[in-house]
């Protein structure tokens, strides 16, 4: 058997979780900037976007997480032929153990049938680690935060939909994603971010809805019908003025991005990905042994 | 901005509206889905199981005209002292089906969280003179710098997260958000988004 090429990701990913539990990347400070500059001075809207500025602030400084729901570990792994992607796994777990220790990190992995918590953040599907075989020669690394109160208001959606007059059309995919942030209120942690896949099975869908999540905020979606209907969404939902932690507003999501995949003919699935303000994404790329980081 | 030091009285809950951005100070007690099906299961009996007793106790000293925090910290232990790392708020609904009860049995006056909660809690806060404080969600190290000590843990065997933690807060940033006189925010912004949604369906 040949022997994989060597490497050590481990104080990397230790540094690589510590940005992102807590620093939150510029483009998503700078639009809630814009938003809290958008509200009513003294409503409950603008007040609560000024403390979420000063927490963001203030966590940076003092190095310690944005939010106390470190949540879900989310971690895509790009790496050139050759790596060998169980030994990566061994290393960011250990990397995600002492960032528990470190405290970047809660304790958040409890066992489902006998709620225990692990402690280390380590368990069955704890992180969640996602492996791309590339063509470049250097590895990036993508970890995603994504918190429990957000994740509780995502939704899958079926097309048709009687009830909302939804059909198999991208006007039906606009009415179940707005179904869905009305439902959601402030309870996601508002304003969030929209991570949208049409099509897919169930397991696809949800994971190329959260793949959006990465996306920079101010990005432009290629496929011209899903770029308009980012627009459009975004300006739609922030219409329903639920506003910031559900007090009413101007501003209830930030941005919105989708994404289109293939679809059986008897299914058409709508997967809504809701990721609160406190959007926790970093990246970091290692090429010849040097770690860069990122966002 | 209104000043509010724990516990408080009856009167002081009834002059606050809906809207109203409150700064609390004092000692309160952290506690989520573990706690409130603990205080169900446990504290609420009578008797209270033996086992129970003490923890029973310290409990009700610190609610009874006190605050419940629906929250579950990142902690820091050195040199056998807690401190609290980051300390936002968790999602209250899920403690819907038991808030009222705990509001009744311990004389609960300020319920801390976010999202806010049904009707049954509403009608609690009415009935018995408690208020629904929403704080930021996420604004973790925020509220963490307005915890000034942490006095005790009890059931830290629930894990760091579910354990209840004895605090004290200084100038805790909050909104009331469900007042005692039966006015709800998150009922009001639900209805007057109900009706934009319905214009964007048909538009
Ligand atoms: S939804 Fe996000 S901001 Fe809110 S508590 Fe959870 S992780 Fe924090």
């Amino acid at each position: 058997m040949p022997t994989p090429r060597a490497i050590d990701l481990e104080d990397a990913a230790l540094e690589l979780i510590r940005r992102a539990s807590t620093v939150l990347p510029e483009d998503v400070t700078d639009a809630l900037k814009r938003a809290h500059d958008r509200e009513e001075s003294g409503s409950a809207a603008q007040q609560s976007l000024a403390s979420i500025l000063q927490n963001i602030s203030m966590a940076a400084e003092a190095s310690t997480p944005v939010c106390q729901d470190t949540g879900t570990l989310i971690f895509h792994v790009y790496y050139p032929f050759g790596y060998s992607t169980a030994s990566m796994i061994n290393q960011i777990n250990r990397a995600t153990i002492r960032a528990t220790e470190h405290a970047y990190l809660r304790p958040n992995a409890v066992h489902s049938l006998t709620g225990k918590n692990s402690g280390n953040n380590l368990g069955a599907g704890a992180p969640q680690f996602h492996f791309h075989e590339w063509e470049t020669d250097e590895i990036l690394v993508r970890l995603l935060l994504k918190g429990g109160g957000s994740e509780n208001v995502c939704a899958q959606c079926k097309l048709p939909d009687t009830r909302l007059k939804a059909g198999r059309n991208l006007d039906g995919v606009r009415k179940v994603v707005l179904d869905t942030i009305f439902a959601a209120q402030g309870m996601g942690c508002a304003p969030g971010i929209l991570g949208i896949c049409i099509g897919g099975d169930r397991g696809a869908g949800y994971m190329s809805a959260k793949e959006q999540l990465f996306r920079p905020m101010n990005d432009r979606n290629p496929v011209p019908e899903l770029a308009e209907l980012e627009e459009r969404l975004l300006k739609e939902t922030n219409e329903l003025g639920i506003g910031p932690m559900g007090f009413g507003g101007k501003t209830t999501i930030l941005s919105v991005k989708i994404s289109a995949l293939h679809r059986l003919p008897a299914s058409f699935f709508v997967s809504i990905a809701y990721l609160c303000w406190a959007g926790r994404r970093a990246d970091m790329t290692i090429k010849n042994g040097e770690v860069v980081y990122h966002a | 901005m209104r000043k509010l030091t724990l516990p408080l009285d009856e009167n002081t809950i009834r002059s606050l509206h809906v809207g109203d951005p409150v700064l609390l100070s004092g000692v309160m007690l952290t506690g989520r889905d573990t706690a409130h099906t603990y205080f169900l299961d446990e504290l609420l009996k009578d008797p209270i199981p033996e086992s129970e007793v003490e923890v029973g106790k310290a409990v009700r000293r610190i609610l009874h005209g006190g605050a419940i925090y629906h929250c579950g910290p990142v902690v820091k232990k050195e040199n056998e002292t807690w401190t609290f790392v980051a300390a936002g708020p968790t999602t209250s609904i899920r403690e819907e089906p038991y808030e009222a009860d705990v509001i009744k049995h311990f004389g609960v006056r300020v319920v801390i969280g976010k999202g806010g909660m049904g009707k049954k809690t509403l009608a609690a806060c009415q009935e018995h003179g408690a208020i629904y404080l929403h704080a930021i969600g996420g604004a973790a190290t925020l509220i963490a710098r307005s915890v000034t000590q942490v006095e005790s843990v009890y059931k830290l065997e629930f894990g760091v997260p579910e354990a209840l933690w004895r605090i004290r807060v200084e100038d805790f940033p909050g909104v009331v958000t469900m007042d005692s006189h039966g006015k709800s925010i998150h009922e009001d912004i639900r209805a007057a988004s109900q009706r934009a949604l319905e214009g964007l369906l048909a538009g």
